[in-house]
């Protein structure tokens, strides 16, 4: 094969004015290096004037071959990796893939760690809302300010996942059977004390946003995904439930310890970019409920079954997989066992990549100045997109 | 040639200011570093972070983040660099106008990370661009980007604007355009740019 053979078709092409019969079009690609295009996600838009008539998504640049390299290591070793595949919620993806390695071999949690996976996940839950309610302003053009508040929340919740698990972002915390270190009392303290001004914080950037008239212009009727097409396409998370679909698997499957917790699932009715953006923040609420009620009940204990296999970790052939609401919807592991110490097949089902798929849908007939607000309101992550 | 520091004293007492030129240009060209709007992946929303009001890189005067690299004078690698974004990346460096500064934020940046077995990821930036400071970390904190951003001013500020050691934007030899890889058969070709990567040798 020559060089030029293995070579992308247009993969470097400069836009370009094509007549398909109705009229000029005009070709652009948006991205890889794109301001808004949270990452290295390239569009292939078509244009007639302003209007979207064509969108192709072009993936691929951050491939980190995750999955490739989960198949060659052993099961903890994928632990770390998990963190860097939805970057800003590590604690999430550390959750599905133990609960799925879990599900594999049959190994109980304890209570107490069952609770601090609640209490750092619905943590990662908070900050990822305000981040991405912070950066889908940012896009809207409001240079810096909303994002600034958000990241000021967001900094307090890392310090406290860096005194709890000694890394700001990359936590690698949960282990197949618990949780890595205990927290000490002076640690909930610290959380609770946080978690008590959350509600203030909410208050403050729904007052900073909700009713601003420039938003609500921007936002309102535009990127409508109908509920049919969500459900059709795999859609999950706060994008599927702005479509007013009650699908939330921390009510459906009860994972974890989510049926002792007493929490609503914020609907949206028309499906469009402020839905979305309303959910995340009524979600960010509905989080602060559930931590104060963990933060409440957490009981003391060991944070790691005593029977928990260790060393030489090697499940009996079969195959498990483990699910969990993510921040940005249904995050899965699939898991084959072979026996051996790795993975047979180690596949990853991230919510944003399927959320994206239907991304054209919502962008034809838009300005091209409203595919960056909708792509901003899918919230993805390309490390968990491209994986 | 340097002012002597007694003498810089002295006259700063009658309030008279004595520099040099090259000590002015550099302080200039240090304090007003314009980064470009680039992120790649988990290092990027660290980099944001940075410029965020808790750490504020706007102090060093650094804020000016430019979404075009036409305008911008520093690119900071944040990110795990694959062997699709390679070319791209080359390509934004080329279209930045001299002085420009990379630095290579992170493990992926460096040498490929923790992902550096894959099939599909590049091993260090650095065998394709000039890289002036190497931050490690798994994301770095804001505190080492900041670090890192300092260590640049420094490199800045040394900088003579004659001889040997002047910046690329004064010798008119230096090469402007890097030339930009592109997907081979197995790999990216060239494999690495000779003139500012060789194989290291390791001493044992």
């Amino acid at each position: 094969m020559s060089a030029s053979a293995t070579r992308q078709e247009g993969w470097s092409k400069a836009p370009a004015i094509v007549d398909y019969g109705e009229g000029e079009l005009l070709e652009v690609s948006m991205g890889p290096h794109h301001p808004s295009t949270h990452g290295v996600f390239r569009m292939d838009v078509t244009l007639q004037g302003e209007q979207i008539t064509k969108l192709k998504p072009v993936f691929g640049y951050l491939h980190r071959n995750h999955e490739k390299l989960g198949e060659g290591q052993s099961y903890l070793a994928s632990m770390p990796y998990t963190d860097r595949l939805d970057y800003i919620c590590s604690l999430t993806n550390n959750w599905a893939y133990a609960l799925a390695v879990e599900k594999l071999v049959g190994q109980e949690v304890p209570e107490r760690a069952e609770y601090l996976r609640v209490i750092v996940g619905e943590l990662t839950r908070v900050q990822n809302h305000a981040l991405s309610v912070g950066f889908l302003i940012q896009d809207m053009g409001a240079s810096g300010t909303p994002l600034m508040y958000a990241f000021k929340e967001r900094e307090k919740i890392l310090d406290l996942f860096e005194s709890l698990t000694g890394s700001r972002m990359m936590c690698n915390y949960m282990r197949f059977g618990g949780c890595r270190v205990d927290a000490t009392p002076a640690w909930l303290d610290e959380v609770r004390r946080v978690v008590a001004g959350l509600p203030k914080f909410a208050d403050e950037f729904e007052r900073l946003l909700c009713t601003n008239e420039i938003l609500m212009a921007r936002t309102q009727g535009v990127g409508v995904l109908p509920a049919e097409l969500a459900m059709s396409a795999g859609v999950t998370g706060p994008m599927l439930r702005a479509s007013g679909v009650n699908y939330d698997i921390r009510k459906v499957d009860h994972y974890g310890i989510y049926d002792r917790f007493d929490f609503k699932v914020p609907l949206g009715s028309h499906g469009d970019v402020y839905d979305r953006f309303m959910i995340r923040l009524l979600e960010l609420r509905e989080s602060i409920k559930i931590l104060e009620q963990a933060l409440r009940d957490i009981p003391d204990g060991p944070v790691m079954d005593p029977k928990a296999k260790i060393r030489n970790f090697r499940p009996k052939p079969g195959e498990a997989y483990g699910r969990i609401e993510a921040p940005k919807g249904e995050l899965g592991f699939y898991l084959i066992s072979d026996g051996s110490g790795n993975p047979y097949r180690y596949r990853v089902r991230p919510p944003s990549f399927v959320n994206l798929t239907v991304l054209e849908d919502m962008c034809l007939g838009h300005n091209v100045a409203d595919v960056v607000l909708i792509l901003g309101s899918v919230d993805i992550v390309l490390g968990e997109v491209d994986r | 040639m340097a002012v002597d520091e007694q003498l810089k004293i002295e006259m700063g007492r009658q309030g008279v200011f004595v520099t040099t030129l090259e000590e002015l240009y550099n302080w200039g060209r240090r304090s007003s570093i314009w980064p470009m709007n680039f992120g790649l992946a988990c290092c990027a929303i660290e980099m944001i972070a940075t410029t965020m009001a808790r750490y504020d890189l706007a102090r060093f005067g650094a804020e000016v983040f430019r979404p075009s690299p036409r305008q911008a004078d520093m690119m900071i690698i944040s990110g795990t660099v694959t062997k699709k974004m390679a070319p791209q990346v080359v390509r934004l460096y080329n279209q930045m106008a001299e002085p420009r500064y990379v630095i290579a934020m992170g493990a992926c940046a460096i040498s490929g990370g923790p992902f550096k077995q894959g099939y599909n990821v590049l091993k260090g930036i650095d065998r394709y661009i000039p890289v002036d400071v190497h931050i490690p970390g798994c994301p770095p904190r804001p505190e080492a980007l900041l670090e890192a951003f300092i260590a640049l001013q420094k490199k800045i500020d040394a900088q003579p604007l004659t001889g040997e050691a002047r910046p690329r934007h004064l010798d008119a030899e230096a090469p402007g355009e890097f030339p930009v890889p592109e997907p081979g058969e197995h790999d990216l070709e060239p494999a690495a740019n000779t003139s500012v990567w060789t194989v290291p040798v390791v001493i044992r």
